[in-house]
């Protein structure tokens, strides 16, 4: 087999907003499949760096590359983490998809009934397909969040971006979503790139991981770079990689060199 | 000053009271105008005053004061608006856009009735465009005093008013009644505009609530120095305006003097244009300077 | 009511409510109803500027209309409200000056405003129709577009939609429309059919296409409706399509909230 395809490379970027320096020298790329986690507190930088990948922010330094075009043919996903969405459109989940795949086309192209299948299809992949009938401004948070993942992957994207799609959910709810995603990605072939501000929730089905501190990244396998040195040249200070549970504890602002603990369970690499 | 104030233009009584309602009228529109900018309900705004039309017409139909109708006019309107939902932007232009819609019917109407009974000519354009130069010294009386009214109120809703513009969410939660605060308010943009609409008309009440304030904020300084900016751009787009206007006899041979209306909402225009180059370049220069 | 006589109303009526439905479920949908207002009242201005400088009046309908729907179309989103509402100021103050320096009748002001559907010519029937027309194809054109930059503006503009271009294009389908339609049958009924049946048909639907087919008929309704009681009552049909048009959406109102939920 092959090596996969790269879908997207970010080379050596530099971001600055509003005369602020956002994000420096950025270097990482997306293979088609990956299942990639952005990491980083708020306001670290996530969404800026997934509308830079999207072309919505334009680097001072550096470049964006897409080696098989997918952003010029549209096959890119995004589902925002917040979207201004006008409830009183008469809009049927079913309809709001389907713009997805046609929504920016001008013309009269009638759509057929392979478009409606490929809409109950992503539907039925973000386990929404209850929901085709519904009026777009009657639902919940939680199903309109699965409903934007479905108008995201209708024009069967290469790569899905989703800014924070964990954010403000239960545990259970979090654990539901990222389950989802883990089938989405086998089932629609799509490589998913994932900002979040905790890794643990991602632990289980993410391959690799960009880790946003300091606007700087680092980006690798999962093991190789939540470690203490390389987060804490990230940081720029001494920072302690607590593992407890095969989970990761990350605690900054320690100046103390010493293990944090003596617990058993708890591994401070 | 000889070729700015033509002879004689001070002793015409008609052009003081004019341009002394005009001050008044510039005032209150500037000071209730800063908040219709700030919460985008300049639709609104526009639309009371051609509600407000419709309640001139009304009272001019059944002998009512035409001021009590036009104020009276403009308030159901507002009302009406309000009642249809005002939560959301795009619901508030629905609301605005079918009780314009559902007035300028019964405009329609009353007018008719009026020329069937009347014969009156010459009422639509002075409805519309209104005259300055018509004003009564009796109602400058009545106009004042309901224009103190008017911004004692706003003086005592104003800090409210002012956070529920500002971040309506913030308000609700530190137990600001949004609504009530809302319907307030536009009820004050209701009387404010019926009165400026009877004496200016419609178009000018809409140039004078809506311009002065626009810029003034453009200008982006403290909330008391833009009031104060938009207070000073209306009054003196007002007075430019008159005195042009009276000029103007004079311009052409013709002796056809342009209309106040025009000449005001002329410089209106202008202070915005102006102040929005202007605001422009200096952004640019500063962010040239930062590179 | 349908003798000779009166046939061209019924003709012009029916095309002229028909796009104003199809508009108006576009100008509900975007929030534009303040530019619908703004750019026929506006353009009615152009045409005293036409009688001024003495050209045909459409061809001053027109050039107010375009010059309008350019002015809000590259306006900046923000506050575009303040350049509606300046625009139009400053179309009718024009018009204001326009009158005052050419002497027009008063009566001719008052046809532009009102209209005069129940005298319409026969010689307007055509153009009415051919305008109607390239109006529906340009909406049609952008439908989908238009639906979706109303929907999520910012997953459209991710999707590389352009909302300046749309908003543009739709300004100006809105300035052809009133250009042809103000001086036949009025800038205020235009507009009230421009909002209160789409308002209302959006409100009993959730589909686009049967909002927007349901849009049209209840302006087509409401307008024959207006011609029919205006014929008996020989009151204005303006009063009645305002009155009807407003009526409708507090109805569809009423009936949802009775039914207790939206469809
Ligand atoms: N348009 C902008 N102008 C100036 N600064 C911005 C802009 N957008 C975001 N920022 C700043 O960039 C930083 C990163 O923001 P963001 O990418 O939204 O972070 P995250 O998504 O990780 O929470 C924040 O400090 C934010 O204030
Ligand atoms: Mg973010």
């Amino acid at each position: 087999m092959s090596a996969p395809a790269t879908i997207v490379d970010v080379r050596g970027v530099d971001v600055e907003l509003g005369g602020r320096r956002i994000l420096t020298d950025v270097n990482f790329s997306v293979r088609s499949g990956d299942f990639t986690g952005l990491i980083g507190s708020n306001g670290a930088g996530k969404t800026t760096l997934l509308r830079l990948m999207l072309g919505l922010v334009q680097p001072t330094q550096g470049e964006v590359v897409w080696p098989s075009h997918a952003r010029e043919q549209r096959r890119v996903g995004y589902v925002p983490q917040k979207v201004a969405l006008d409830v009183d459109v008469p809009l049927r989940v079913r309809d709001f998809v389907a713009l997805g795949d046609d929504g920016h086309r001008y013309g009269l192209r009638r759509r057929t009934p392979d478009t409606w299948r490929r809409v109950h299809d992503v539907l039925d992949a973000v386990e929404a397909s209850d929901l085709a009938e519904r009026r777009i401004g009657a639902l919940s948070g939680g199903e309109l969040q699965r409903v934007l993942m479905a108008h995201a992957l209708v024009s069967a994207p290469e790569l899905l971006l989703l800014d924070e799609p964990l954010a403000n959910l239960d545990p259970g709810a979090t654990e539901d979503i990222v389950s989802l995603l883990a089938r989405v990605r086998e089932r629609e072939h799509v490589a998913i790139l994932l900002s979040a501000h905790d890794i643990n929730s991602l632990l289980g089905v993410m391959d690799r991981v960009v880790y946003i501190a300091n606007a700087h990244v680092a980006s690798g396998p999962t093991d190789e770079v939540v470690r203490p040195d390389v987060l804490s040249k990230l940081y720029g200070h001494h920072v302690d990689v607590v593992r407890v549970h095969g989970r990761f504890l990350v605690v900054t602002g320690t100046t103390s060199q010493e293990p944090v603990a003596e617990h058993p369970d708890l591994v401070v690499e | 000053m000889h070729w700015l104030f033509e002879p004689g233009i001070w002793s015409n009584a008609a052009v003081r009271t004019g341009a002394g309602v005009g001050v008044v009228v510039a005032t209150v529109s500037a000071l209730v105008g800063l908040f219709t900018v700030m919460r985008s309900q300049s639709f609104a705004g526009h639309a009371l005053a051609d509600v407000a039309t419709a309640g001139g017409a009304g009272a001019g139909l059944f002998g009512f004061s035409p001021l009590a109708g036009f104020v009276i006019g403009s308030l159901l309107g507002a009302g009406a608006m309000e009642a249809i939902g005002v939560e959301r932007v795009r619901q508030r232009d629905v609301a605005t856009g079918v009780v314009l819609g559902g007035a300028t019917g019964l405009a329609a109407l009353f007018l008719y009735l009026i020329t069937l009974s009347s014969s009156s000519a010459g009422s639509t354009q002075s409805i519309l465009f209104g005259s300055l130069f018509t004003v009564s010294n009796s109602s400058f009386g009545v106009i004042a005093v309901v224009a103190a009214a008017v911004c004692l109120a706003l003086a005592a809703l104003g800090r409210p008013l002012l956070f529920v513009s500002v971040s309506p969410d913030a308000a609700r939660a530190r137990g600001v009644a949004v609504r009530r605060v809302a319907l307030a308010y536009t009820l004050l943009m209701a009387v404010t505009v019926g009165l400026s609409a009877i004496v200016i008309g419609s178009v000018l009440s809409t140039a004078l609530l809506i311009g002065p304030p626009a810029a003034a904020l453009r200008l982006g300084r403290g909330l008391w120095t833009t009031l104060a900016l938009a207070v000073a751009l209306g009054v003196g787009a007002v007075g430019f305006g008159v005195v042009a206007s009276y000029d103007s006899y004079y311009w052409w041979p013709s002796h056809r003097a342009l209309p106040v209306s025009f000449c005001v909402v002329a410089l209106v225009v202008l202070e915005l244009v102006l102040v929005n180059v202007v605001v422009r370049t200096t952004r640019r220069r500063d962010a040239g300077a930062r590179v | 009511m349908f003798s000779s006589f009166m046939t061209n109303a019924w003709i012009v009526g029916t095309v002229v409510a028909l796009l104003a439905g199809a508009t108006g479920f576009f100008v509900v949908l975007r929030g534009s109803s303040f530019a619908a207002h703004a750019i026929p009242n506006g353009a009615f201005a152009g045409a005293a500027g036409a009688a001024l400088v003495g050209v045909t009046p459409l061809v001053g309908l027109i050039t107010f209309a375009v010059m309008a729907s350019v002015g809000i179309g590259a306006s900046r989103r923000h506050r575009s409200d303040v350049a509606t509402a300046m625009a139009l100021v400053m179309m009718l103050a024009l018009g204001a000056a326009f009158l005052s320096l050419s002497a027009a009748y008063e009566p001719q002001v008052e046809a532009l405003l009102f209209g005069e559907i129940l005298g319409v010519a026969t010689t307007s029937i055509a153009p009415v129709v051919i305008i109607a027309s390239l109006c529906a194809a340009a909406l049609a054109v952008m439908y989908r577009p238009l639906l979706f930059n109303a929907a999520a503006p910012d997953l459209a503009a991710v999707r590389g939609l352009n909302p300046q271009r749309l908003e543009m294009g739709f300004m100006l389908t809105l300035a052809l429309g009133a250009a042809l339609t103000v001086p036949v049958v009025g800038a205020l009924l235009t507009f009230s059919l421009t909002v209160g049946p789409p308002a209302a048909a959006r409100l009993v639907t959730r589909r686009p296409g049967s909002a927007l087919v349901a849009s049209m008929v209840l302006s087509v309704i409401t307008l024959w409706a207006s011609i029919a009681a205006s014929y008996q009552s020989n009151l204005p049909v303006g009063f009645f399509v305002g009155s009807l048009s407003a009526l409708a959406y507090v109805a569809a109102r009423v009936l949802t909230q009775w039914r207790g939920r939206r469809v």
